[in-house]
């Protein structure tokens, strides 16, 4: 298994060329090809979790040979623990997408597939870049299928929502291009291992900080720049929906993890208050936000930004927690225990993890109403419960698990991020907590309206329940969402000793000692 | 020990599990027996560990069963504490879960959701037993809200009644707000203990004292005061009582299980078990003192104006829940639990005996419009007497012990404002009496006022539902009698709760001045809370037997005491107003203002036109297509890419060096 990584990119990518080659006409066979392509893909992965070494930070899996070799870039790529677990959760969500669409999308068919094919190979490749320029080409080349998916299969203003989408994308990722050929041209090489140690100074690292910050902001989505986040997934069909959320989103919080912290760490410790705040206004202030959401889509992609919040919080929150010494040990700011930093940091990545696996469900779920009434608007349902009794139950309990309920992936995360951003400063936890009262108010007002009450139409009563297909789906999902909840230490095992390298690079000043 | 622990626990999640999944397959026979039989298996084993522990003393129990997570030097773990108090616990509980079981299979006959509801109660039974076996916090929060989510489920269980579904959410968020402050207060505890282990922080809490937050205040105190919050949410103290009366939308065995015997007292059973650290800040215990009593006599009083025959019992649990509380204020930790366990028999038994008369009746609930059934349904009429005395705390009863302890014990104490709360909880004896018969006159006495079609089909209802009822009686009358000497004074719940005597010396006083049950029985007679009583019911008796026309007077001559009381002081209103409609605004005004406006036309839209305008320069290119613009993007890039590359040596990026 050498070379199981690039075969991890390319499997996919290939087998989405030969789903168009196949084309719209042999739709069936298209989407045959894709569910096998997609389960191999699958199935291959989970390699990356049996022969993984947990007791090092060192990047594994590594292929590195030369690309552009006048410019030293190379074909570099590698995985740690925090990769690994975005690469399996790439590979899990795109074969639930393919199983999901099998009969929904009838237009053009194969090229739907194959999209979301290309589009995985396309992420995997982001998720196991150690070479900028390679990552760079990357992050970018995924937006196109991505871009492809809402403006084919998408709603009716698709359009807008595809143009917002891809300027704000756009534009957040030049800015990055330019500070990494500035790094270049310091460094002599785009290898995460050069950038790590480069040197520079603070005025410096604060440009190419914002410039990240920008690419890896609109991503995730931060506060302010979210607002084509709601737009895209309202226009998006549902399987575009569930990857932009369950993992395209996860590419900007990788790339704190991945460039910002190691690369300017002094720029992030500088300007991690700012961050923070943003954090904590995108939770609260986009709680409330969704609070009266009256589409279901819009409602669930509000959820995301404010759930995403955790992510960076917890994330930016250790530079208040601990700092290093010029002994190189490390301190405790205010009271605040190692153990505090790490349940931020890794909170964060299991946040992560689990609002992919529920905020893919969320979307399915509203995908499965969407087919049959047409409607995303909370007010053509009520009373779901008596036409849908098992599809309700699992609505249910991903809306819980969004409300974050112990036992549930969404628990766990928050949990963490909460404990440990106390540790920076009470009011973070304190405003950061009322995702506790807020979340279970919007996720649960729309439970109600939807799912509970009396049938209020003639619609409602004729829906009919979730097929086989649509309930195996759901139930991996499911099981997935418990699993995390009940059980979230494998987790944190893949990922605690990168979690350790990445706190001393976050730590370790990159300017010149101070005497 | 640890497979029978691990057995007590998951039999009702197997049950609730198998049944869940599969119910609607397995049918109602054997939907119901698997559940029962689990709930029985965690009985018949929770009499044994009560045996083990308890009676024979055995060591407590302390261990972890698998690492939830492990951090650095921070674990986290599902895992066990059985000493006494835990016993105790899951003794009360899987016993009333059990009556619970039973009285469903005839309470809910003839609804549609009859395996799911078994399921529920199941699962319920469950996270309750989580709670209470824990020995961290992350499973207590655990616990805590899983009881949450069930009751949300269960109160909302009739799904096509709009009222419940209301009442259902409503439940959830309150409790939420409590939970906000729980999880608040573990995460301080997590960041000045460094750890979650209940028994590792008991043995620091003396290193963690005198530690401040936020410039000088106690972090202890500020953490008792974030948990306290959280019981106040699960053990419905005011303001954040506004769910309970809302959750008797569900069907009544559950408003029996959940919102009277068990989950209720969570927080109860959470402070006691966190005696080591309350103990060390008066100020948390005033507070708790102080809100109990409000609670305790407040809610009291709108019990005296409830014609919902199952509110008037949520009323009273209310008030109940606040004796509680006091009793947990003034350090009487394991008086509180005796309350707790009394309670929790002949609040049960009330709420299944008035659930029988709801059943017999065809689903009316008004008590105004019962009367006379002592005759047409005798057992749940003796039944429900036995109940009513245990609440009122006739002498020899349960609920006297218990009751007369926890006023005895506020009695004792020196805390600020404890003469004040004494006065209060003794006036709470009259009232509690007072709408306890009232309701009980109203339902069992005087005249009929039954519709005459109901009237004849009136009769004692199925032997699932009686069976319960007796069996909760027996312990109703004898528990208090049996078990003050042993829970109180002599020990069994002392390896499980710490009282600093020298500060907090109620307790003691009241080991001093006890002698004997029976003795305690006579004395009751020279008493204040006897007379008060006595009072309680007599005016009682005149209102609802003797004299029915001075109620309608009294209400006429002191109408807006009755129109407080009717819209039971405008909490409903208030939190309407403020946070239901409050938050509507806000979310409304920051998506329509900020988001939309701001954001989106503004800033981002103004790009846009800003890039038309540049666009209409390059028109011809323009085609409108998506792919086009996705190939733009990409030669656009590569253009920058080489350009920049090629011309490594450009003077833009060369400003930085």
């Amino acid at each position: 298994m050498e070379s199981l990584l690039s075969l991890l990119i390319w499997l996919p990518i290939v087998g989405g060329i030969s789903v168009l080659v196949i084309g719209n006409n042999r739709s069936d066979l298209a989407r045959w090809v894709s569910v096998a392509v997609s389960i191999i893909v699958f199935a291959l992965s989970l390699n990356l979790w049996a022969g993984f070494d947990t007791s090092t930070h060192v990047m594994q899996f590594v292929e590195n040979t030369p690309w552009i070799s006048q410019f030293n870039i190379n074909y570099h790529i590698g995985i740690d623990g925090i990769s690994m677990l975005l690469i399996l959760l790439t590979t899990l969500s795109t074969f639930l997408v393919i199983v999901a669409g099998w009969e929904v999308i009838q237009n053009r068919a194969a090229d739907y597939m194959a999209a979301f094919l290309i589009m995985e190979g396309l992420i995997i490749g982001v998720f196991s870049s150690l070479d900028a320029i390679l990552f760079y080409v990357f992050w970018e080349a995924s937006l196109i299928p991505m871009l492809l998916i809402v403006g084919i299969w998408g709603g009716q203003n698709r359009v807008y929502a595809a143009i917002k989408f891809f300027l704000y994308t756009f534009l957040g990722s030049v800015f990055m291009l330019v500070s990494l050929i500035y790094m270049y041209i310091q460094g002599g090489s785009f290898s995460l291992d050069v950038l790590n140690e480069l040197p520079l100074s603070l005025t410096e690292q604060s440009w190419i900080f914002w410039a990240f910050f920008l690419a890896f902001a609109v991503k995730v989505p931060m506060f302010p720049v979210h607002t084509w986040l709601p737009d895209a997934h309202v226009q998006a069909p549902t399987g575009g929906s569930v990857i932009l959320a369950a993992i395209m989103l996860k590419m900007g919080g990788y790339g704190f993890f991945r460039f910002s912290l190691p690369i300017t760490p002094d720029a992030s410790s500088e300007f991690a208050m700012v961050v923070i705040v943003l954090s904590l206004i995108a939770i609260v202030y986009i709680g409330f936000v969704a609070l009266v959401q009256k589409d279901m889509k819009k409602l669930i992609a509000y959820s995301s930004i404010s759930h995403m919040g955790f992510v960076t919080l917890g994330v930016f929150a250790l530079f208040s927690v601990v700092k290093m010494g010029t002994d190189g040990q490390i301190y405790s700011i205010a009271g605040g225990s190692l153990e505090g930093v790490y349940l931020g940091l890794e909170g964060a990545m299991i946040q992560m993890i689990s609002h992919g696996f529920i905020s893919a469900a969320l979307f399915l779920v509203v995908g499965v109403l969407y087919e049959r009434l047409h409607s995303r608007d909370i007010s053509s349902y009520g009373g779901v419960i008596n036409s849908m009794p098992k599809f309700t139950g699992f609505a249910v309990l991903f809306a819980l698990a969004n409300a974050g309920l112990p036992g549930t992936s969404g628990f766990v995360g928050e949990f963490m991020v909460i404990l440990g951003s106390l540790q920076a400063n009470f009011w973070y936890a304190f405003f950061a907590a009322m995702i506790l009262i807020v979340g279970a108010a919007y996720t649960l007002w729309m439970v109600k309206r939807v799912f509970w009450g009396p049938i209020v139409n003639s619609d409602v009563s004729t829906l009919s329940d979730i097929n086989t297909r649509e309930f195996f789906v759901l139930a991996v999902l499911a099981v997935a969402v418990l699993a995390v909840g009940v059980y979230p230490q494998p987790l944190i095992e893949v990922m605690h000793v990168s979690m350790v390298n990445l706190l001393e690079q976050a730590l370790t000043t990159k300017l010149p000692v101070a005497l | 020990m640890e497979n029978i622990y691990l057995t007590i626990v998951l039999a009702p999640l197997i049950g609730a599990i198998i049944v869940g999944l599969a119910g609607h397959r397995l049918g109602r026979t054997l939907s119901h027996s698997i559940t029962i039989l689990g709930v029985t298996v965690s009985t018949v084993l929770a009499l044994y560990v009560f045996n083990h522990h308890v009676l024979q003393g055995a060591q407590v129990f302390n261990e972890n069963i698998y690492t939830w997570m492990q951090i650095g030097g921070l674990n986290m773990s599902i895992g066990f504490l059985v000493d006494n108090l835990t016993s105790v616990m899951l003794l009360v509980v899987s016993f009333v879960s059990l009556m619970v079981h039973i009285y469903t299979i005839g309470y809910m006959q003839e609804d549609e959701g009859y395996t799911k509801f078994f399921s529920y109660i199941s699962l319920f039974t469950f996270a309750m037993f989580m709670l209470v076996i824990s020995n961290n916090f992350m499973q207590l929060f655990f616990g805590w809200e899983a009881v949450g989510l069930v009751s949300y489920l269960l109160i909302g269980f009739w799904h096509h009644k709009e009222s419940a579904v209301e009442a259902s959410l409503k439940a959830f968020l309150v409790n939420r707000v409590g939970d906000f402050g729980f999880l608040l207060g573990i995460a301080v505890l997590l960041m000045f203990f460094g750890t979650l282990d209940y028994v590792e922080t008991f043995t620091l809490a003396n290193q963690v004292n005198g530690q401040t937050i936020f410039g000088d205040i106690s972090v202890i105190t500020v953490i008792c005061l974030l948990l306290f919050i959280g019981a106040m949410g699960k053990s419905a103290q005011v303001p954040l009582h506004v769910w309970l009366p809302g959750s008797m939308e569900g069907p009544t065995p559950i408003s029996a299980l959940i919102h009277a015997a068990t989950m209720v007292t969570a927080g109860i059973f959470m402070v006691s078990r966190m005696s080591p650290i309350f103990e060390l800040s008066d100020v948390a215990l005033t507070v708790m003192m102080v809100i109990g009593a409000i609670t305790a006599i407040s809610m009291g009083l709108l019990g005296i104006v409830q014609n919902d025959i199952k509110r008037v019992v949520a009323y009273s649990t209310l008030s109940q829940l606040g004796y509680m509380t006091v009793a947990l204020g003034v350090s009487a930790y394991s008086v509180a639990i005796f309350h707790l366990m009394t309670h929790a028999f002949f609040k049960a038994l009330l709420f299944l005996a008035a659930g029988s008369v709801i059943v017999a009746l065809h689903h009316e609930q008004d008590i105004r419009n019962m009367g006379a059934l002592r005759k047409k349904m005798p057992i749940t009429y003796i039944t429900a007497l036995i109940g009513t005395l245990a609440l009122i705390g006739f002498p020899g009863f349960a609920g006297f012990y218990s009751k007369d302890m926890i006023i005895e014990a506020v009695h004792f104490s020196n805390l600020p404002f404890a003469d004040w709360v004494y006065y209060v909880v003794v006036f709470g004896v009259f009232i509690t009496a007072f709408y306890s018969l009232r309701m009980f006159f109203m339902v069992f006495h005087g005249e009929s006022r039954l519709e005459q079609h109901k009237e004849e089909h009136v009769h004692e209802t199925a032997l699932s539902i009686t069976v319960p009822l007796i069996v909760l009686a027996i312990p109703s009358v004898i528990i208090g009698y049996l078990t003050i000497e042993p829970m109180l004074f002599t020990g069994w719940l002392e390896n499980s709760i710490y009282i600093d005597a020298s500060a907090h010396g109620s307790l003691a006083a009241l080991k001093e001045h006890f002698h004997s049950a029976f003795g305690l029985m006579l004395h009751a007679i020279v008493t204040v809370p006897f007379w008060m009583m006595v009072g309680g019911s007599l005016a009682a008796w005149v209102f609802t037997l003797y004299r029915t026309d001075w109620a309608k007077k009294i209400q006429e001559r002191f109408h807006r005491t009755n129109y407080v009381l009717k819209s039971l002081y405008g909490f409903d209103r208030l939190n309407d107003i403020v946070f239901v409609n409050g938050s509507r605004k806000l979310g409304e005004f920051l998506w329509r203002i900020s988001d939309m406006t701001i954001i989106d036309q503004f800033v981002v839209n103004g790009s846009a036109r800003l890039m038309r305008f540049m666009g209409s320069v390059i028109r011809p290119v323009q085609t409108g297509y998506l792919y086009h613009y996705a190939f733009f993007m990409i030669i656009g890039l590569m253009l920058v890419l080489t350009w920049v590359l090629v011309v490594g040596e450009n003077p833009l990026i060369q400003l930085g060096s």
